[in-house]
């Protein structure tokens, strides 16, 4: 395999970012010098950003760096200062460069419409529109105002909602709120599996 | 968990069971590591040698579904040896109540088993009452139908060689597990045990833990530094999306969801609040009515008052005695009861139970939202294994949103620190952070409603929906609202607060109007001191590694829940050199007549039960604040399946009795009923039990892991893990090809021979079992294999309705054969 400079930087730091729990691999050479290198390249004129990891519940700290120019992330890293993981990561954690820079994540909202074999492009305005008027069919169609005992139950029963332990809790609060105002039951998440 | 991440470093003994915390929670080791330079015992218990068993100064197995056998047999060991903490158990469980003359156990049912409904009327677990209505006590623990005398009888029957016949773990190994964690029932030790779905995921989920917390409290293990029962929770903000209740049964703050019988803001306050008649039980729950005012005011503002039940009557009611858990949602889904479905941040198709069912479920709705940063298993379900696109009508629609550093907020830890993170980059392509995705669209469903009207539009058109600064949604506002303002000028405790002011924190709530709180347990995260969860100072001043300037944690930044029970009745710390909370106060003539308690923040600042001098103070309250009685529940008598734990069967194992009764499985367990609910026993086409597990470099459905080429090199496709003498019996060559199915759906994988596993001994017959981890799915990569999922059973916990994902019947053969 022919490596560039580019490609044998990213490969030596990503080797340390790996290695958070283990000693350092040196390849049989000494990589201390370069290391050194690629993180004044890498980092310098870049601005730090703390945030805590997207996986497990132990809630590591990361930094995210931003190349100041294009507004990217360029780099991840462990907090130091964070007093549960001290700069530590597993491989998960070591690895959140790869969810900010990827070029797999979905950029465009997609559609696919009933017995079609494939995706469309669709502009947010004409899915929230679409969907807007999806809840609204279901929901007046489904509404149950009295349950068979004739109580009053005021639900929603033609819709269900999943997730998520993936959103913030602000957000968390807000979507329990929407969909209780909307008066759906059927809500639930990660936390019952 | 009651302690949080770092104080493990404090435990003397570390029980690993139903978790692989080296492996799922790697950096937990950090501190498990730290405790043992300390001289900690760490013990670990599985079905299969893990790397937190390589870590471990005692490792042995046990077959899935068996930890009530291995843990009751615990509770007979520190019961028949006097390990227990005497007074303890004695002044701050419910060992010494008295239980009614109705209860009784026989033969695998407890009292009040109903047949025909296969439900238990739990009034035939009811405490013995006096005249006040205060349950009876005898501190002695003598009385016949004390809890305590009640506890040993039904453990007694939990002997070496009858658990040891059912785990498959040899009696020696029982012995010395028995032996290292009971040393932790001296009063200056500390045992914590850390588990997690390899406990919840039973039918008889909830009762794992209920044993191990019954463990911990005849140990004087709960409240202390070290201490504690810890869930080890897998997403980085479960514990927060539990706390603001994406769930059926709980309002924010663990507010019971209403149900149909309480028509009116009053009958819910009756019926959901407990009352308590001691007045030394704080009975915390007595406050209900002012959390669920503010959380109704928060909900829906100025148009939430007196006048109309600050809108209860808005609020959607659940049918009583129905539950709408999901297991039950993608019950009505595969039966066509929904037409719209909103998977947001979430991938059902490889995440739940019984996987086959939820992908063919989804394909009989009219339409589906999906919300996610990659393509997945849901979102392209119509195109997967076995469907026919031409034949789905489910329109679909795909929202990308936002990574996590690519937006602003707060996540809980399973520590129940709620830490705030930061913008560093904007999403990619037409991405947005899902804040904003609700925003938008909750304001296209309003106007709708608005415009057209429709059925019941008085909610939708009612909920206060101001989130947005210039258009873009506010975490900031958010979180204010969650925490809570005023809603007029109010005098309280002698301090004028003005309309628009953040409530300082809970205590502060009131039931009439004049508080809003989002979720009250969060009442303080943001108030007039800023924004707590942001707090980054990192110095420790507590000397147990506390950091309680470091973000904020519900509740009120206490940092140890039940840390009342760590002092002895005068309020002196049990173990002086680790000290959680203690009492500081003047004290006159062998009495206290200072209020003051040092360390984190006091479970309730009342002073200690007794005086230096001995005499009791009618001035204090009982430790366990959130339980009724104010006791830590060694009989826990609102469970569904038994005041007790009993060990029973999973749904599917590979025995033909259970050897404690001929009760065979959870009488109360959940299954379901359509032609895709398929359960086997003892059936010789599915010998083997296996159970799901994790890897480190992937997490869950894999949804995000996957798509990382770091991660994926280092973890590319589902494996099938199984012991040397399985192989030998299969014919199976280590990595070759395997078809692994159980009676509801097959996969293909790699066989992985191990060591790791090996066969048990159970009831004098070798037993095999597997293991698959559930990170795979059809979608990404090619030929990485699909979901464990499609193996599990749709059979759930009575309690939680958790599926029982950790104990099934599998086969295993070689591809072709
Ligand atoms: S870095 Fe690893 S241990 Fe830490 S929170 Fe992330 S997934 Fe969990």
């Amino acid at each position: 395999m022919k490596l560039t400079r580019r490609d044998f930087l990213k490969i030596s730091s990503a080797a340390t970012a790996g290695l958070a729990l283990g000693g350092c691999t040196t390849m049989g050479f000494n990589m201390q010098p370069v290391q050194e290198q690629a993180w004044r390249l890498r980092t310098q004129d870049a601005k730090e950003t703390p945030t805590i990891c997207c996986y497990c519940a132990v809630g590591c700290g990361i930094l995210c760096h931003t190349d100041k120019r294009t507004g990217k992330v360029i780099y991840t890293e462990g907090d130091a200062d964070h007093p549960i993981n001290r700069g530590a990561l597993c491989a998960k954690g070591a690895a959140t460069y790869q969810v900010a820079q990827n070029d797999k994540r979905m950029t465009k909202v997609l559609y696919r419409a009933p017995y079609s074999t494939q995706w469309e492009e669709k502009s947010w305005d004409w899915a929230l529109r679409q969907i807007a008027k999806r809840v609204k069919d279901s929901r007046d169609k489904s509404f149950t105002r009295k349950n068979a005992k004739g109580q009053v139950v005021n639900r929603c029963d033609g819709i269900a909602s999943v997730g998520s332990a993936a959103l913030d809790n602000e957000e968390c609060w807000i979507y329990q709120a929407m969909l209780r105002a909307m008066g759906l039951v059927y809500i639930e998440h990660q936390a019952r599996i | 968990m009651t302690n949080h991440w770092i104080d493990i470093k404090n435990s003397d003994c570390i029980l690993i069971m139903g978790s692989n915390a080296a492996e799922n929670h790697p950096i937990s080791f950090k501190w498990v590591i730290e405790a043992r330079k300390s001289g900690a015992t760490l013990i670990s218990v599985d079905p299969r040698f893990t790397r937190t068993s390589s870590k471990a100064d005692f490792y042995t197995a046990l077959r899935s579904g068996t930890d009530i056998a291995f843990l009751g047999g615990m509770i007979n060991y520190i019961l028949s040896h006097n390990k227990y903490f005497q007074e303890y158990v004695a002044r701050y469980t419910n060992a010494c109540f008295i239980v009614g003359k109705k209860y009784g156990f026989h033969d695998g049912l407890f009292a009040g088993f109903d047949p025909k409904t296969r439900k238990y009327d739990k009034s035939y677990w009811a405490y013995e009452l006096d005249a006040n209505g205060v349950p009876k006590k005898d501190y002695t623990l003598k009385h016949p139908r004390s809890v305590f005398q009640l506890l040993k009888k039904h453990y007694s029957r939990y002997t070496l060689d009858k658990v040891s016949a059912v785990t498959g773990t040899p009696k020696e190994d029982l012995l010395k597990v028995y032996e290292l964690y009971s040393a932790t029932g001296k009063p200056d030790k500390a045992g914590t045990i850390m588990y997690a779905m390899g406990w919840t995921q039973h039918t008889v989920g909830v009762q794992n833990i209920r044993a191990m917390a019954i463990i911990q409290l005849l140990l004087g293990n709960m409240g202390v530094a070290g201490g504690g029962v810890n869930a080890l929770r897998g997403e980085s903000n479960v514990q927060g999306s539990t706390d603001h209740c994406l769930l059926f049964h709980i309002w924010p703050g663990y507010l019971p969801t209403p149900r149909a019988s309480a028509a009116t803001l009053a009958d819910y306050n009756k019926k959901y609040t407990p009352v308590s008649h001691d007045p030394l039980s704080a009975n915390w729950w007595q406050n209900k009515p002012k959390y669920v005012v503010s959380f109704l005011k928060a909900m829906f503002g100025d148009a939430a008052h007196a006048g109309n039940d600050f809108g209860y009557g808005w609020m959607p009611k659940l049918d009583d005695g129905k539950t709408y858990s999901w297991l039950d949602l993608f019950d009505a889904m595969y039966r066509g009861e929904f037409s719209g479905f909103f998977a947001w941040g979430q991938n059902p198709a490889c995440s739940g139970a019984n996987a086959d069912k939820n992908r063919e479920a989804l394909a009989r709705l009219d339409w589906m939202v999906n919300v996610n940063l990659f393509d997945n298993e849901t979102a392209s379900f119509w195109k997967g294994p076995g469907m026919d696109p031409r034949k789905v009508k489910t329109e679909v629609f795909f929202l990308p949103c936002a990574a996590f550093m690519e937006k602003e907020g707060s996540i809980t830890n399973s520590g129940r620190w709620a830490q705030w993170r930061y913008k560093a980059q904007e999403p990619p392509g037409e991405a947005k952070p899902d804040g904003d995705i609700m925003v938008e669209l909750f304001n296209e469903i309003r106007s709708l409603y608005a415009k057209e009207g429709g059925v019941f539009p008085d909610p939708i058109l009612n909920l206060k929906w101001d989130y947005t600064t210039q258009g873009k949604y506010d975490a900031h506002k958010v979180a204010r609202t969650i925490n809570g303002e005023f809603t007029r000028d109010v005098t309280l405790k002698g301090k004028t607060y003005r309309k628009g002011q953040l409530v300082p924190s809970f205590a502060f709530l009131q039931a009439d109007g004049s508080t809003t709180s989002g979720n009250w347990l969060y009442c303080q995260s943001y108030n007039e001191s800023g924004n707590n969860m942001a707090r980054r100072d990192n110095r420790d001043t507590s000397g147990i590694g506390l950091y309680s300037n470091w973000s904020w944690c519900w509740p009120v930044n206490r940092r140890i829940l039940y840390n009342r029970a760590s002092v002895d009745l005068m309020g002196r710390p049990w173990n002086p050199k680790k000290p959680v909370i203690a009492f500081a106060g003047e004290v006159q003539d062998g009495k206290y007549v200072t209020k003051k308690w040092v360390g984190d923040v006091p479970d309730g600042g009342w002073y200690p039960m007794m005086n230096p001098d001995g005499t009791p103070r009618s001035d204090t309250k009982y430790p366990f604040i959130m339980k009724p009685h104010g006791f830590g529940a060694v009989f826990g008598p609102g469970r569904g399946d038994g005041p007790f734990p009993e060990h029973y069967e999973p749904i599917e194992c590979p025995v033909e009795k259970n050897l404690f009764s001929s009760q065979f499985t959870n009488p109360v367990a959940a299954v379901y009923r359509t032609q895709k609910d398929v359960y086997k026993t003892c059936n010789p086409r599915y010998p083997f039990v296996c159970t799901t597990y994790r890897v480190t470099e992937h997490w869950q459905t894999g949804v995000l892991t996957r798509w990382q080429p770091w991660l994926l090199e280092a973890e590319p496709q589902l494996f099938v893990e199984m012991s040397e003498e399985l192989a030998r019996l299969r014919g199976i060559q280590n990595g070759e090809k395997v078809i692994v199915e159980s009676p509801r759906g097959k996969v293909e994988a790699v066989a992985m021979v191990t060591k790791r596993f090996r066969p048990f001994m159970v009831q004098g017959q070798e037993i095999h079992q597997v293991g698959l981890p559930w990170h795979y799915g059809w979608v990404w990569p090619p030929d990485g294999g699909d979901s464990a999922n499609l193996l599990t059973p749709s059979a759930g916990d009575p309690n939680t309705r958790i599926p029982e994902t950790k104990a099934f019947m599998v086969n295993v053969r070689k591809k072709g054969v």
